[in-house]
């Protein structure tokens, strides 16, 4: 195995200039809806009492657990001593950095009052697991810019076991917690379990490393460094066993949901009444999202074309889109059970055959959610640029120490 | 067209910090009690008050932080005794047009506004609160009770 | 005059007289207030005198766990086709001066604010139809106060569950976690508003059982209870569910009453009856 050199990534100026001026104008189409809808209101988005979280959230949760996510790929590399992942760590701990802060953006941009920031960082109140999280969040990053110097600068390199270590329980507790922000949820019929912190876990697992890839083929492929078969033939794989652990614990989530009768209405809606929710679950979440990636990653031709390989990251990122949709917005659209064994007929405004909350997207609250993943991807090409995060080559014989020329 | 050198620059930008920082430190707060009276709109009930609850230089000075207080003790604890709420900084302060109906206090030249304005200092108080007193309940009652009473007089001791 | 009134003191007063400082330190400054107050009392004569015994008495000490403000609601007295409790309650709280920013009325329709919701429930095995008022339920363990991420979202020493609108930072996580749907954000600039009842875009807020009247000594019903009472359905009682001589109190010794989502044991201010 040779030495790993790192280099900046080198792309002609002219052509990095420009995806970057394209990410700005992205960022600041997003930042001008954000301040048309802080100047109006939230009524010029579709969110409302009921669907009290809407586009941004599906955004900034799908982000934020991507994060996570894609951090698992230098713990692979540190944590269990897999050699042939270290030198994707670099990369891992700036696109987790920049995934988190994305999603964070948009948070906080949706809130009804940003302009009180500093009371949500000054004042908090510790029964909240929402409260938690703002440390999650905040220590997250802390610590993946601690785990970046252990593995780029020589006095960190006695250090990086253990913050490497350290960095893989706290993205797990992270994961955990924001899938405890709904789990906790004891109101409603689609949250109120434990299962959802892990199902977290497994979707933060699935949608990181797809979206990793994907950024690693692109930057690879732009700067015309070698990507070896080895190394996309690993990643691939993990993948796909990304994605089946995650449909395990769909169908695991599902099975509990649908053994009381106490859920039988919810589920009902999710699985098979629910319109537009029911679409996003089986063709958005399910086929599109997980068997059909599934089915790519495994061919016996298209898993060795590249080419097929991206088609499949992208369908997962967008299977969790959907996921996001469906497990956020679904779960609010379906009425609270607050009456067992009776049928509502009139609820304030709303009346019976119409109690399924409405919900439509706005087009400001959609650019907020695409400036948050501008912003991800524009922390990381300003990161490869200026630092030393992306290996020369990855070329076969440069990872693999066992390499033998054919 | 001259060339301004980044040295030149720096110290130009310095200077303007620090005549900045000095306005702020040496000249406002003679400035604010030379002018500060005038904000007093002549329309409102302040006007015919001679004292505000408190010795006018500590109101100026002092008024966001007694709001505040009263602010938590009122949401949390419930207490809604008048001195220093600010349903009562308003039923006092409110100016009236010539035909007797109130301006909202947070409008430009209004006693909140144009100190305010003066000042540079944003207030969000009226993103929530009533600009003008509206509405029925006991706060009014005790605005109405306020009415009543006479200007402090020495006689009045 | 306010001033006055604290030199009768509340029985309140008595308990704990200097329990909140700034408040309550300037004690002289009352006392001058209240010789200015008696003398025009003196001087002003029969007018004057009138409106002293009217005098409103704002509550001067913190609010303690002596009471626990909680409704009942009968739904057999609650009748179709009644909102007399909504149109209090909006009435009460400047709700009525909300403007829909919007031409879509349906949008519209789920993005005002609802402090009051007047439910239609039909059971799904006799066909009864059952009629009821949902506010917040004031719980005794509120979801909602556990999920605020900055304390916001508090419940007063007297069980009345609120938002303080100034360290409200607009999440809506507390929303998410009612599970009585209950809480209304502000979704629109709020132009007219009452003064008891500041109320802003970008907060949340919801049900105080009239906040503002519970720390007046006078008042003893909320807006809802009183329209109810006098459109002749009487179908809700307000009152104090710690005093065993309340009228709330004997009403729910007699009647069976639940809580709506009885199984989350939230232990809720509001109960129900013939449901």
């Amino acid at each position: 195995m040779k030495r790993i050199v790192y280099r900046e990534w080198r792309i002609p100026p002219s052509r990095y200039w420009s995806l970057l001026a394209l990410l700005a104008a992205v960022i600041g189409i997003a930042g001008l809806s954000t301040l048309y809808v802080e100047h109006h209101g939230h009524w010029v988005t579709g969110m409302n009492n009921s669907v009290v979280w809407g586009m941004p959230h599906v955004f900034a949760v799908f982000l934020i657990i991507a994060a996570s996510g894609a951090l698992n790929i230098a713990s692979i590399g540190t944590v269990f001593g897999r050699t042939v992942y270290k030198p994707l760590g670099r990369l891992s701990g700036l696109l987790a950095a920049g995934l988190l802060v994305g999603g964070l953006l948009i948070l906080v941009l949706d809130l009804g009052r940003p302009d009180r920031l500093i009371v949500a960082m000054t004042t908090y109140n510790f029964s909240s697991i929402f409260a938690w999280n703002i440390f999650l969040y905040t220590g997250f990053l802390a610590v993946v810019i601690a785990y970046l110097w252990s593995m780029a600068d020589r006095k960190g390199w006695p250090y990086n076991y253990s913050i490497g270590s350290f960095a893989m329980v706290w993205r797990l507790a992270l994961t955990t917690g924001t899938g405890s922000i709904f789990g906790f949820l004891v109101g409603r019929d689609a949250y109120d379990t434990a299962i959802l912190a892990l199902l977290f876990v497994a979707m933060s697992l699935a949608y990181g490393l797809a979206i990793y890839l994907l950024v690693l083929m692109f930057s690879f492929n732009e700067d015309q460094r070698p990507l070896g078969e080895v190394m996309l033939k690993r990643l691939k794989n993990l993948l796909a066993l990304f994605i089946m652990v995650m449909l395990y614990v769909v169908l695991v989530y599902h099975l509990t949901k649908l053994y009381g009768a106490k859920y039988n209405d919810i589920e009902h809606f999710i699985l098979l009444g629910g319109g537009v929710y029911t679409l996003m679950f089986w063709f958005g979440w399910i086929i599109i999202g997980s068997i059909a990636p599934l089915v790519l990653l495994y061919h016996p031709d298209y898993s060795q074309d590249r080419n097929w390989i991206a088609t499949a990251c992208g369908l997962t990122i967008a299977g969790g889109f959907a996921a996001m949709y469906v497990v956020i917005i679904g779960s609010q659209a379906f009425p609270i059970n607050m009456f067992p064994g009776k049928t509502i007929v009139a609820f304030g405004a709303m009346t019976e055959g119409n109690l399924i909350a409405s919900y439509l997207p706005s087009l400001p609250e959609l650019l907020l959610g695409i400036g948050g993943v501008a912003v991800a991807l524009f922390i990381t090409a300003v990161g490869v640029r200026v630092l030393q995060f992306l290996p020369e080559s990855l070329a076969d014989n440069v990872i693999d120490p066992h390499y033998k020329a054919s | 067209m001259a060339v301004t050198t980044p040295h030149f620059k720096f110290t130009g930008i310095a200077v303007c910090i620090l005549a900045f920082f000095s306005q702020i430190l040496f000249s406002q707060p003679t400035l604010a009690a030379d002018r500060i009276g005038e904000y007093v709109v002549p329309s409102s009930r302040a006007a015919q008050v001679k004292q505000c609850v408190e010795p006018a230089d500590h109101m100026r000075r002092y008024h966001m932080e007694l709001i505040q207080h009263q602010r938590d003790a009122t949401v949390r604890h419930g207490i809604r005794s008048t001195k220093y709420s600010l349903s009562n900084c308003i039923s006092c302060h409110t100016g009236h047009t010539a035909a007797g109906a109130p301006i909202a206090i947070n409008a430009t030249g209004q006693f909140c506004n144009a100190c305010h304005a003066a000042a540079a200092v944003t207030l969000n108080c009226f993103d929530c609160h009533a600009t003008i007193p509206s509405g029925e309940g006991w706060n009014h009652e005790v605005a109405q009770q306020l009415l009543l009473l006479p200007p402090v007089s020495e006689g009045a001791e | 005059m306010t001033y006055a009134s604290h030199s009768h003191s509340s029985p309140d007063a008595i308990d704990t007289p200097d329990s909140i400082d700034a408040v309550d330190t300037d004690r002289r400054q009352f006392l001058h207030y209240a010789a200015a107050g008696v003398a025009t009392v003196a001087l002003g004569g029969g007018a004057v005198l009138t409106t002293l015994t009217a005098t409103a008495e704002p509550r001067t000490t913190p609010v303690t766990s002596t009471h626990r403000w909680g409704m009942l609601i009968d739904t057999t007295k609650c009748a179709a086709g009644c909102d007399a409790c909504v149109t209090a309650c909006e009435r009460e709280n400047g709700l009525n001066l909300q403007q829909s920013p919007t031409d879509d009325a349906a949008d519209w329709a789920d993005q005002q604010s609802a402090w009051i919701r007047k439910v239609t429930l039909r059971d799904n095995l006799t066909g009864q139809v059952t009629q009821l008022p949902l506010m917040c339920q004031h719980c005794a363990e509120p979801p909602c106060v556990d999920v605020c991420p900055t304390g916001a979202s508090f419940k007063r020493a007297d069980g009345i569950v609120m938002v303080d609108r100034h360290t409200c930072i607009g999440c809506r996580y507390c929303m998410m976690a009612c599970p009585y749907q209950a809480r209304s954000f502000v979704h629109q600039p709020v132009a007219q508003k009452l003064t008891q009842v500041p109320r802003g875009k970008g907060c949340v807020e919801s049900c105080n059982l009239c906040v503002s009247r519970r720390d007046d000594d006078r008042q003893t019903s909320t807006a809802c209870a009183d329209a109810c009472a006098a459109s002749g359905q009487g179908a809700i009682v307000f009152g104090d569910l710690n005093d065993p001589n309340s009228p709330l109190h004997q009403a729910l010794a007699q009647v069976n009453s639940r809580q709506i989502r009885q199984e989350l044991n939230l232990n809720t201010g509001v109960r129900y009856a013939g449901l």
